[in-house]
């Protein structure tokens, strides 16, 4: 059996809840993100951003702004080299404006200068030229005959005939005869769905320090989801070999996908090369809002076919989604994911990327998937209102499980969809009573979740103490995991081991902390590393004992005589083997470099109970249950947590948030103030239940867990509203206003 | 342009800078004094990141300017423990995995020490209500609220 396939085994450590190691730094303000250090001589960076959605740049003046003896460089984006790699053109592109302004904040000119207040006098001294042009911000109005066009030539070559130039992409996923499946329904239901774009919301604004010399070697520290990725970005754009820059991630102040590119990093290495200082730049809120990545907008028609005992017999779905102003793949996952959760004969999605003015999207917690099921779960909904059958026993019927062809291809192996629902079903929230204007909404929920690129190197100390060194920004909790991996693996107590997160250039790569991959790759990794480090350990025991390495096994902790010819010698612990290795070969390490496969997908059902006020249309979440299967869950707390975490994401883009745009295709609510996420009255309780299905492909039978809690709040809170008010609704957000139109055009 | 001298206490230290007009506590906590524990998360006052005490009165200080702290009292989060002994806040937020990311933390322990010094017995919905002006988007608030419930009831034992 291959070491990575899952083992069934009793755990001493796994599923603990152990202290994590940057606990006491994170309570007591000593920890360091993205913003917090400084170097000597440090500039500081600001960016003069466009007002305009969509103009061209007609001319730039710096010259004034030059003038000032702060003012220690000025870049524009003639400094960048062009013609690079389509997807590292339009990172740069995206991050300053070349000739033209795509977005409303779009970056044109950046300077550092002495100080602050200095940078923001200096920007006042610029002079830009615009010849404001039309725009299209909505995806109706891109898609329209004669719209603006947002870039030529990136129409997609595999966009069918009829869609115009601003449609980058295309995709097509499914199987089996729509006709025929749709020919057995005894009813059909067809509608079109619309979410707005939201934003990840990360509380720590992107921010970096920048160091680059004259002998071309740079130094960066940044607040990101991957160093190793910024390093191949920042290398290419500024035009330099991999290893003359090292790249290290700060502690990161929350990203949700939006820290898995980069915004500003380049610039501020620009700068400082121009400087030949160190430079600081850190992005105010507005900027976050307004120059980041949101999520796309997106609209969906779905028809599904269903027979009057609940059978699901065909479902079709078409997506249209803006991710900004450039091509965008969202709509893979999106078309992938929309009828993952369904085991069906009849399936097809289709699905096409339309460019707008508006900012980049970046990555937002399984992203894509949210509103394509939302689409899909909110008219299964409704065809079991048609048909008065319970929602979760339809989901029972048809839900995918070990064997189904998925809608998107792939066969699925052991899964945890059937148990997910099963809790639901025995849960007392699903059954307990309702009061007057209060409904339940249920919806399910699916992510793919990534392996990928993962190098993890593990030390055995001379005292005893294990050393693991890791690549991947700790988000939530993933670094105390990894030593518990660790401390399991090898038999040790927890508090023996210690993780860091390593620079570029101390480890190998590793991707981005993406896909729900860190627990599971990382994880996968750290125990390979640990079985190298044990089979050292064997052999230096049998050095010892002057026996054969093969007569030497790993049990507890401890390295024993094994088999006939081993002799009868007294069990080796670690920390014996530890101190004794200077004299038995030298230091002990394992280490461990994969492209992991083996990541298992992962299965979510929400319920949702809440109270809509009939005269102002306030929504009110009154109980909240999430089953979600971990595969296994290495420490429950930080589960628990993303399982919460994506629960109340989910609500706020269910109910508040929102990107609005003016006429003017310019963004009017760039701040937490009208930009309003989740605060802690607006939400009740989330309860959790945690599913373990493991997952065939990890030794521990890990899942990753922090995707896909995001993915059913959407339809669970719009089937509950639709539900309480009687009128299906096809919009979000639901704010009161447009809760209240429903109620009223119901003449209820 | 001129600077303006302020004299302060910070965490029972006294304190002494330089600061412009327009320069916020905030700014002279973090770029002047090097107390990077209050963190810029909007700098208008909507996420509570930035929460220090000024004269025992709970406020972001984002929002005050650095001469506003002339002859006050300031407390931040680098004065909460008491050397090696952390305060029961901070610990209960350990010991309920309150944090993710972290980087609400401090903004959200100071304001929760604030409450409990006012009401030190809330109700969850007192909590709920208190830490409104805290945004935290990794946690979903629950972990958070269960450790100050929790933080409170041990600090009545006392």
């Amino acid at each position: 059996m291959a070491l990575d396939e899952y083992q069934k085994r009793d755990f001493k450590i796994i599923g603990t809840r152990q202290p994590r190691p940057d606990g006491i730094d994170k309570v007591t303000g000593r920890a360091l993100y993205g913003a917090d250090i400084t170097a000597p001589g440090m500039l500081y960076a600001a960016m003069l951003r466009a007002p305009h959605a969509h103009a061209n740049i007609k001319s730039i003046d710096t010259s004034r702004a030059e003038a000032m003896s702060e003012v220690k460089a000025v870049v524009t984006a003639a400094d960048f080299v062009q013609g690079l790699g389509d997807d590292t053109q339009d990172v740069i592109d995206a991050c300053i404006a070349r000739d033209k302004v795509l977005y409303d904040g779009h970056g044109v000119v950046a300077i550092a200068a002495t100080s602050r207040a200095a940078a923001r006098r200096a920007l006042k001294l610029i002079q830009v030229e615009y010849e404001v042009l039309p725009h299209a911000v909505e995806i109706d109005d891109a898609l329209a005959a004669g719209a603006p066009v947002i870039q030529a030539g990136r129409r997609g070559n595999k966009v069918p005939k009829g869609y115009n130039d601003n449609c980058t992409n295309w995709c097509e996923f499914g199987h089996g005869d729509l006709d025929a499946g749709f020919a057995k329904a005894d009813k059909i239901i067809s509608r079109s769905f619309r979410t707005a774009a939201t934003h990840q919301g990360y509380i720590e604004p992107h921010a970096c320090l920048a160091s680059m010399g004259p002998d071309g070697q740079g130094d960066l520290w940044c607040c990101t989801q991957g160093q190793y990725f910024v390093r191949t970005l920042c290398a290419e754009i500024i035009g330099m070999e991999e290893s003359r820059l090292r790249v290290t991630s700060s502690e990161i102040g929350g990203g949700f996908g939006g820290k898995t590119t980069v915004f500003i990093e380049p610039i501020a290495l620009m700068l400082s090369k121009k400087a030949g200082r160190p430079v600081k730049m850190t992005m105010s809120r507005d900027e976050v809002f307004k120059a980041t990545g949101p999520t796309v907008s997106s609209v969906t028609d779905v028809r599904i076919g269903m027979t009057r005992d609940g059978r699901i017999t065909a479902g079709e779905a078409f997506l249209r989604y803006q991710g900004g102003a450039f091509p965008c793949l969202t709509i893979f996952p999106g078309a992938q994911s929309a009828f993952a959760v369904y085991d069906l004969s009849a399936v097809r999605t289709r699905a096409v990327n339309v460019m707008t003015n508006r900012p980049r999207q970046a990555a937002y917690r399984a992203p894509g998937a949210p509103m394509a099921i939302y689409a899909v779960e909110s008219v299964v909904d409704e065809l079991c209102q048609e048909f008065g059958l319970d929602p979760l026993e339809v989901r029972l019927l048809n839900a995918a499980s070990k064997g189904t062809k998925s809608s998107y291809g792939p066969t699925f192996d052991d899964i945890g969809l059937l148990a997910t629902l099963k809790a639901a079903k025995a849960h007392p929230h699903y059954t307990a009573p309702l009061g007057p204007n209060q409904g339940r909404g249920l919806s399910c929920g699916f992510w793919f979740n990534f392996g990928g690129n993962t190098s993890v190197s593990l030390n055995v100390n001379f005292d005893g103490t294990i050393g693991v060194t890791e690549g991947n920004p700790d988000i939530g909790g993933s670094r105390v995991s990894i030593s518990m991996m660790a401390a399991e693996e090898l038999g040790v107590p927890y508090d023996k081991v210690r993780t860091i997160v390593a620079d570029t250039n101390s480890l190998g790569h590793n991707d981005v902390t993406d896909g729900s991959r860190v627990t599971f790759a990382v994880g996968l990794a750290t125990i390979k590393a640990a079985r190298a480090a044990i089979g050292e350990m064997c052999r230096r025991a049998a050095r010892v004992w002057d026996i054969d390495e093969d007569a030497v096994i790993w049990e507890d902790g401890h390295a024993k005589p094994a088999g006939p010819n081993a002799g009868s010698h007294q069990p080796m612990s670690l920390a014996e083997i530890a101190r004794q290795s200077p004299n038995t070969g030298g230091p002990i390490s394992g280490h461990h470099e994969v492209n992991a496969e083996g990541a298992g997908v992962s299965f979510g059902v929400h319920l949702c109970d809440l109270e809509v006020d009939p005269e102002t249309g306030f929504t009110t979440i009154l109980r909240y249950t999430v089953f979600q299967d971990a595969g296994r869950a290495i420490h429950p707390d930080f589960v628990e947590g993303q399982m919460q975490g994506g629960a109340a994401q989910g609500i706020g883009w269910a109910l508040n948030e929102e990107y609005i745009y003016g006429k003017d295709g310019r963004l009017q609510n760039a701040g937490f103030l009208d930009y309003r996420i989740p605060v802690a009255s607006d939400l009740p309780k989330i309860d959790t239940v945690i599913l373990e299905i493991p997952n065939p492909g990890h030794p521990y039978g890990v899942r990753g867990v922090g995707e896909t809690s995001i993915v059913p709040p959407l339809a669970a809170i719009s089937n509950a509203v639709s539900r309480t008010i009687g009128v299906r609704m096809q919009e979000l957000p639901m704010s009161p206003p447009k809760i209240l139109a429903a109620i009223k055009s119901a003449g209820n | 342009m001129s600077k303006i001298h302020v004299t302060t206490r910070i965490n029972g230290d006294e304190a002494e800078f330089l600061c412009d007009a327009e320069e916020t506590l905030l700014d002279v906590l973090r770029d002047h004094l090097n107390l990077t524990g209050a963190k810029e998360g909007c700098a208008s006052g909507d996420c509570g990141a930035c929460s220090v005490t000024l004269n025992g009165r709970l406020v972001c200080s984002c929002l005050v300017l650095g001469a506003e702290a002339d002859g006050a009292e300031i407390a931040t989060i680098e004065g909460m423990a008491s050397g090696e002994k952390l305060h029961v806040l901070q610990q209960k937020f350990l010991d309920h995995a309150a944090l993710q990311c972290g980087i609400c933390t401090p903004g959200i322990l100071i304001a929760a020490k604030s409450l409990l010094e006012k009401n030190p017995d809330p109700s969850e919905t007192e909590v709920r209500y208190w830490l409104a002006g805290n945004l935290c988007r990794c946690t979903g608030y629950d972990k958070i609220i269960n450790a100050v419930i929790d933080a409170a009831a041990e600090m009545r034992k006392v």
